[in-house]
């Protein structure tokens, strides 16, 4: 396994240099996409990870709540801050608004998922929450095609597209280095919040033993929610990337984009922080470059697959991802 | 006084509450609710308050001793509908049912296991002869059609097969339409054209510079009926193909099993569902595998026609045209007053597969392959240290459940004598999984209704509640306008999550799983990827 594994990323790695070498303004152009789609999908997997860190449930409604975070972002967009290109600085103050806002908005919801769906189900087989999660992740995409149409619903396109610098034929914009500049200190702030508070030493000690947390004083069951709580904003988070870098939603996309972010969250160490994050580039980066580089590429037809192909291929040879993954049972 | 685990819940302590009453109190309040529910439905369509009248009333009567007061008051009721079909518009058809339920339900207890599924089956079997002759149903509208039973058996067949995966071995598969989608493009593959290629008539001439209509190159045939002549292709019997099938999709699923089985369940779980996802897009891009220009699946333009199911002249002469030549060229025999159909041999074939799969499914659940699945459900180390080997009994779960879903696959291709790439979504995989929940995992009477119940919903019984919620229920003079076919998976959710809160079990569930999700089955993974291999 480790000399296929070897040869495997050694035949990635020259086929990403035979397109440097043919086509290098492609190459660092599609890579840029790749990160900016990188940090969108690590803030989703971050929310797997936390999940599956507590609870060992793959969150199924986890991609639809990041779905559902696009959504309130262009409805609070046009109706509560009348968001518009050409508004100035201003657009800073109101970005920053929307963005607290549908953080608020998806982790309230998603705690009340986890309320509603996931806590009385705790001592249940565990196949049964896995089952109810696929059937709330329905229902919210249902509830989204009620609510917004079967179509793509268009949010206000706002983020400057000029140059923050260039290089040769090679251009870096404005709207992928927000998104970027958005998700860094969201991840700092949650990486100090787990580590370096109260909260944080709680939500470590029930990931790793609910019984003995429980006799240490720490209430279970607000720990989980806070969880829930944390994760859900994390996944709003990225639905205002998503929905202000792509500008248009739709109620469907949620499940896709949340298989890669799990996927993500797989390949980087599931339980494992810096590992959903890394992951999160990575899949960016590979969806990227399948998707953009001319020279022998699969194109867009084959990402999900590939997509999928990694997810098994890591699953099958290396479960524990690539940075180790962190859950009560796998240490 | 502690409280026991029972106690916990409002539901429980509703249902103590309830349980201490005297039995007579509980008879009063129950039916003063059916008639306070009846009274009101009354104002919404008086067919449902009738509805409502009547099922309580059964409900009630099977409480009584069977003579003379069963008997008699269930001849009470025929006979006051027989007198009401008689002088006004109550529909015939409605006093005969009502007389073979109650019949059914005087079957003596010890019979009931082998004479009621009989009794079911000989109503579905003669389904095409009566079911135009049938009442309106209170809110779900007419009784389906042919074609859509035809559709409904196909999925209950693939319910059961799922069954043997999710409710015996306890494996949650979320990529079941794999196997359905195998099934479908083996029937497509080797029944039509597909495969024809072209060449020019004159010798040694490439296509390019061919001056005449160009012609299939390779032509094979086997057993099977309705083949143009000059059609090129693969064309098989269709039978052999079934069993091919389900062989190939068997053999598919091992392949699957095989690497992953040893993953923990949610783990499982997630890798079919890459499964899933990946073999619909390699159904869709295969008509140019990355610019070989080889056409394995013709794309998201699918393979049709395929060739019809049928027996060919020399078995439909010797058997006095009993069994068709043809099933799309069938048939001129008029039985009984009804004139016998296509679609009508199609559904009687899809029975016959039913049967057998709730036969060999039944045969399987005792068998020491399928006891050896229940103890790996319940618990996987305890089976372990029992000697039963883990991998190579989930994967002969695995094996089977996908043999079903391949058979019924490729069986509802020569229906609808074509497959697309888009009829494999994730949606299926997780409409089938709403099947096994819904009816109760585990047992198959369970699957058998839950899989009815939910694929005529799909197919009929969403449209047609659709209009009569848009006609019946209105605040004022406002009707809504719901489109209740575009919510279907919303639907299929909310019965996903309803059912696992409030009976994780299923609504005919087996005994045991019943148990298993009351007692809380700790099923701690102790079987992951570090131990794999152990037991080799």
């Amino acid at each position: 396994v480790g000399v296929l594994g070897i040869i495997f990323v050694l035949v990635i790695v020259l086929w990403l240099g035979v397109n440097l070498v043919k086509t290098p303004s492609d190459f660092f152009e599609v890579t840029a996409i790749g990160i900016t789609n990188g940090s969108v999908y690590a803030l989703v997997a971050l929310g797997y990870t936390l999940v599956y860190g507590i609870l060992e449930l793959i969150n199924f409604a986890h991609g639809d709540v990041f779905m559902l975070g696009g959504m309130f972002t262009i409805t609070y967009a046009n109706h509560f801050f009348g968001l518009h290109s050409g508004q100035g600085a201003l657009i800073v103050l109101w970005v920053f608004c929307t963005l607290v806002l549908v953080m608020l908005t998806c982790g309230a919801l998603n705690a009340m998922i986890e309320f509603v769906a996931y806590r009385p189900l705790r001592n249940a087989p565990r196949l049964a929450p896995l089952i109810t999660a696929i059937g709330v992740s329905f229902i919210i995409e249902n509830v989204a095609l009620a609510v917004w149409g079967p179509e793509y619903v268009i949010a206000p396109d706002v983020l400057p597209r000029s140059d923050v610098f260039r290089i040769g034929t090679f251009d870096y914009q404005w709207n992928k280095l927000i998104a970027v500049i958005i998700t860094v200190p969201v991840l700092l702030a949650l990486v100090y919040l787990v580590q370096h508070t109260r909260q944080g030493k709680a939500m470590r000690a029930t990931a790793q033993d609910k019984d003995a947390s429980a006799m240490m004083g720490i209430n279970v069951n607000r720990t989980i929610s806070f969880t829930f709580l944390i994760a859900g904003s994390l996944a709003g988070a990225a639905g205002v990337i998503y929905a202000l870098y792509f500008t248009s939603v739709k109620f469907d996309q949620g499940f896709q984009i949340g298989l890669i972010a799990f996927t993500a969250a797989v390949f980087g160490g599931i339980g494992n922080l810096p590992g959903a994050v890394l992951g999160g580039v990575l899949i960016g980066l590979l969806q990227g470059w399948n998707e953009g580089l001319n020279w022998h590429s699969p194109g867009s037809d084959w990402t999900q697959s590939i997509v999928f192909g990694i997810l098994i291929l890591i699953l099958v040879f290396r479960p524990s991802g690539l940075l180790g993954e962190q859950t009560p049972e796998g240490g | 006084m502690t409280t026991a685990p029972h106690d916990v819940g409002i539901r429980n302590q509703l249902r103590r509450n309830w349980r201490s009453r005297p039995a007579s109190t509980r008879n009063a309040i129950a039916m003063g609710i059916v008639v306070a529910v009846a009274v009101l439905l009354f104002f919404v369509d008086h067919s449902l308050a009738y509805a409502v009248l009547l099922g309580g009333a059964v409900y009630e009567l099977a409480k009584l001793p069977l003579w003379p007061h069963r008997i008699a008051i269930m001849g009470a009721i025929v006979g006051f509908l027989a007198i009401l079909a008689l002088v006004s518009s109550t529909p015939w058809s409605l006093v005969l049912l009502l007389g073979a339920l109650f019949a059914v339900s005087s079957i003596p207890l010890p019979s009931r296991s082998w004479a009621l599924p009989l009794a079911t089956l000989v109503a579905a079997v003669m389904y095409p002869f009566y079911y135009t002759h049938l009442f309106t149903l209170p809110v779900f509208g007419a009784w389906p059609d042919v074609p859509t039973g035809v559709y409904m058996l196909v999925f209950m067949m693939m319910a059961v097969g799922l069954n043997i995966v999710v409710g015996y071995a306890g494996l949650l598969d979320l990529g079941y339409v794999a196997f359905y989608a195998t099934g479908a493009y083996t029937t497509a593959w080797f029944a039509s054209a597909q495969f024809a290629g072209q060449k020019c008539p004159t010798k040694g001439v490439s296509t390019d510079n061919c001056s005449q209509a160009l012609v299939p190159s390779h032509t094979f045939k086997l057993g099977s009926v309705g083949v143009l002549p000059g059609t090129g292709g693969l064309h098989i019997s269709i039978w052999l193909l079934l069993a091919l099938a389900g062989i190939i999709t068997a053999f598919f699923g091992i392949m699957i099993g095989l690497p992953t089985l040893r993953l923990r369940g949610d783990y499982l779980a997630i890798v079919t569902l890459g499964f899933g996802e990946i073999l619909p897009q390699i159904a869709r891009n295969g008509d140019n595998f990355f610019g070989t220009g080889f056409n394995l699946t013709n794309g998201p333009n699918g393979i049709t026609p395929l060739d019809p199911p049928g027996f060919g002249n020399r078995i439909s002469d010797l058997t006095g045209g009993v069994l068709p030549s043809n099933y799309l060229q069938c048939c001129n025999a008029n039985v009984l007053g009804h004139q016998v159909t296509s679609s009508d041999v199609f559904y009687w074939t899809a029975i016959l597969l039913l049967v057998f799969t709730v036969f060999c499914s039944f045969r399987l659940q005792y068998s020491r392959l399928g006891r050896a699945w229940i103890a790996i459900r319940e618990d996987e180390t305890a089976a372990a240290a029992m000697g039963v080997p883990l991998m190579r009994t989930k994967t002969w779960s695995y094996a089977s459940g996908a043999f079903f879903g391949g058979v019924a696959g490729a069986f509802y291709a020569a229906f609808k004598s074509n497959t697309f790439p888009g009829d494999f979504y994730f949606n299926i995989s997780v409409f089938i999984l709403c099947m096994v929940i819904l009816g109760g995992m585990g047992n198959i009477w369970g699957v058998l209704v839950g899989a009815a119940f939910l694929s005529y919903l799909n197919v009929f019984g969403l449209g047609t509640t659709g209009q009569w919620i848009n006609t019946h229920i209105h605040i004022g003079s406002h009707h809504p306008n719901i489109d209740a076919q575009l919510y279907q998976a919303g639907i299929y959710g909310v019965i996903i999550v309803v059912v696992m809160l409030f009976r994780p079990e299923g609504l005919l569930p087996s005994r045991r799983r019943a148990a298993e999700f009351h007692e809380g089955v700790h099923d701690a993974p102790l079987y992951d990827t570090e131990h794999a291999g152990a037991e080799a």
